[in-house]
């Protein structure tokens, strides 16, 4: 009851004409960056970020998470009419996205996947309200040593989960620890692996880190695939959408589906992309058209779409709870946390009540905000990628290289920010994932120090990592989610030996 | 990505292949992972009644080092087909990337402005041939909505040169 009622006044913060105008501004800038290649959710969020350093925190962080669900929509406007997934997570939209516009059924894709999407972040965001500040009140008993475990399980999660190649997710986890360990220790207050240059010695922002990896590395790989974005045309007149979403109870199983393996894959991190195709699975296993799916089934819209946003708003929920981000823009948006002078984590619930109930609430009401803008404005975020390529790719350059800057006012981050992009871009071809790198970049110095702390406390023994139930349970768990991908590995290759190989995997 | 490799047989186009590229990078992975390790031992990594700066720095690296050699020991394990990038590919990249490079040096000594609309012009012009009147109306337009965003609306100094410095600003 008493969380009901901070609920209640998160709402009527914000639902203050400004934050009303914050949210519409977010969203809308967030469907550009969803739509723009070379411009995702997290580097969007990340190049705004400094603009808000003189912001109220709550404000700050209502415009920036606007964005987040702005981009979650403009992903599935390329999928859907461009057949171009605006992030990963989209991918699987366009599997049946694509083959409905061509065949004239943009209209009702669009409507489909924005309403799903809506369907799917608002059961990610019932979730939030109910279950975080559980987690938080049971977090509020953790010390170092538990925290370190938690970490640890995200860790260990992305790689046990990941789809890629599980040595080079480690890779990209242990290059994002060791860039956040460059610099000034805060614990010794000694410098480490600066080799005497000044400019190390502020040590790597990841906010430069982002822009130039999810920004100037994805142009890069969109200008591989030559200039010229052919798209279908949209239109989305009222009829259309009053007609889809009337068929939409129809598909309740499939929507109900989609939103529960989305919010249990998003608390786990790395979980949005993996949720939108095993939501497109089990959508295509339980029907009873399986065949239909890939030609331009509405279900297989519905599926992905659901599942993704949930995951991506799921995603939210160990920030908010734990000070533990489940995906890339999440992170992001915790350092904008820091950078606030707010500190994630379980006591946020505590100390800052004011501010956290205005983000859920924001969350209802700008995922309500985002799909009444993108239905109304689809042709024009459409027209958008029109714009040739040749003057739309130097304006997002010049916008990523000032946003590098602003961070702390330095040319020497542009520069960096574009190592960062040419590091990405071989990165992405050579399937190194990029998420666990951000993600380890922003919890380092926190993982360390709560490693370092209950090391201290137990004078260098590790027993401390399993002294008691909680942080014994935390650590088995991470272990199982670790061993978990190679063991299912081992036991699918086991099972193929004796059939003949189709062609040698990689 | 992985559509690349499909199309291998019958006419595949020039290009770098995959197999050196993913050596060479586990090899800067490595050599990284070695420069780590001998910072943070040279700074001490041990116990000093409590872990020293370089304790955690030195077990990330040392799993640092044995991943990127793992990825090594996989690429020699890997099938030697795949392109990493083809040459037409790899020329499109560095159309971009060549101007790119000339806009970041530029933005030091004549400022950011300027160099953005050198660098409008540039890349519009190399990479995609626009007419003359587009591409000089792109190269004022930006820098000056950039000027008005950022200088005067967020009042965000960004880096100025000498015709900033000549317009009083």
């Amino acid at each position: 009851m008493d969380d009901f009622n901070s609920l209640l006044a998160g709402f009527q913060l914000a639902l203050s004409w400004q934050n009303i105008g914050f949210m519409a501004v977010g969203v809308v800038l967030g469907i550009i960056v969803g739509v723009l290649p070379g411009l995702g959710g997290p580097n969007g969020v990340a190049i705004l970020l400094p603009l808000t350093f003189g912001m109220d925190p709550t404000s700050a962080i209502i415009l920036l998470s606007s964005i987040y669900w702005g981009a979650l929509f403009g992903g599935a406007i390329t999928s859907i009419l461009f057949n171009i997934p605006g992030e990963a997570w989209s991918v699987a939209t366009t599997f049946d996205g694509y083959p409905m516009a061509v065949q004239g059924k943009a209209a009702e894709a669009l409507t489909a996947a924005f309403t799903a999407s809506f369907i799917g972040a608002i059961s990610g965001v019932i979730l939030i309200t109910f279950v975080a500040p559980l987690v938080a009140s049971f977090a509020l008993r953790f010390g170092p040593a538990e925290f370190f475990a938690v970490f640890l399980l995200t860790f260990c999660s992305f790689i046990g989960m990941g789809r890629e190649n599980r040595a080079k997710i480690l890779a990209s986890l242990c290059i994002g620890f060791l860039l956040a360990a460059v610099g000034l220790d805060s614990i010794s207050g000694d410098l480490r692996m600066t080799f005497g240059s000044m400019e190390l010695m502020r040590g790597f922002d990841f906010l430069i880190v982002v822009i130039g990896l999810f920004g100037v590395s994805e142009i890069l790989l969109t200008v591989e695939e030559g200039l010229v974005f052919k798209g279908k045309q949209a239109k989305i007149d009222l009829k259309v959408v009053l007609r889809t979403w009337a068929s939409l109870p129809r598909y309740w199983a499939t929507l109900l589906r989609s939103a529960v393996v989305g919010m249990w894959m998003g608390v786990t991190p790395g979980g949005a992309i993996a949720a939108s195709f095993m939501g497109y699975g089990l959508a295509k296993r339980f029907s009873r058209n399986p065949a239909s799916f890939g030609k331009g089934n509405i279900e297989g819209v519905l599926a992905p779409e659901t599942a993704a946003h949930a995951a991506g708003t799921a995603a939210l929920l160990p920030m908010l709870a734990l000070g533990i981000p489940g995906s890339a823009t999440a992170a992001v948006l915790l350092g904008g946390l820091l950078v606030w002078g707010l500190q994630p984590g379980p006591l946020l619930f505590v100390e800052q009540k004011e501010f956290v109930w205005g983000l859920i609430a924001s969350m209802y009401l700008g995922n309500l905000a985002g799909l009444v803008i993108v239905l109304a404005t689809v042709p024009l975020f459409a027209a958008i990628m029109r714009i040739p390529f040749s003057y739309v790719a130097p304006v997002i350059l010049i916008v990523c290289a000032i946003g590098a800057y602003t961070i702390s006012n330095s040319i020497f981050d542009i520069w960096l920010m574009l190592l960062f992009g040419v590091v990405g871009y071989v990165f992405k071809k050579l399937d190194y994932p990029l998420a666990p790198l951000v993600l380890a970049l922003v919890l380092g110095d926190r993982a360390e120090e709560a490693f370092r702390q209950a090391l201290l406390g137990s004078g260098g023994s590790l027993n401390v990592f399993w002294a008691n139930g909680l942080v014994g349970t935390l650590v088995a768990l991470a272990m199982l989610l670790l061993l978990w991908g190679p063991v299912t590995d081992l036991i699918g290759k086991a099972r193929r030996r004796g059939r003949p190989e189709p062609r040698p995997a990689e | 990505m992985s559509a690349s490799t499909e199309t291998e047989t019958d006419v595949a186009p020039p290009g770098l292949s995959r197999r050196p590229v993913e050596r060479i990078i586990s090899a800067i992975l490595i050599g990284l992972a070695c420069v780590v390790l001998y910072d943070s031992y040279g700074r001490g990594a041990g116990w000093d009644n409590g872990p020293q700066n370089g304790f955690f720095p030195a077990r990330v690296g040392w799993i640092f080092l044995a991943a990127s050699l793992f990825i090594l020991v996989q690429s020699f394990r890997s099938p030697a087909s795949g392109v990493f990038v083809t040459y037409e590919q790899l020329g499109q990249v560095v159309r971009v990337l060549g101007p790119l490079i000339v806009f970041v040096g530029l933005i030091e000594p004549i400022g950011l402005y300027v160099a953005s609309a050198i660098f409008i012009v540039i890349f519009m012009a190399v990479v995609a041939t626009s007419r003359w009147y587009a591409i000089a109306l792109t190269a004022v337009l930006v820098p000056l909505v950039c000027f008005w965003v950022f200088e005067m609306q967020f009042r965000v100094p960004l880096p100025k040169g000498p015709l900033e410095a000549a317009l009083g600003y």
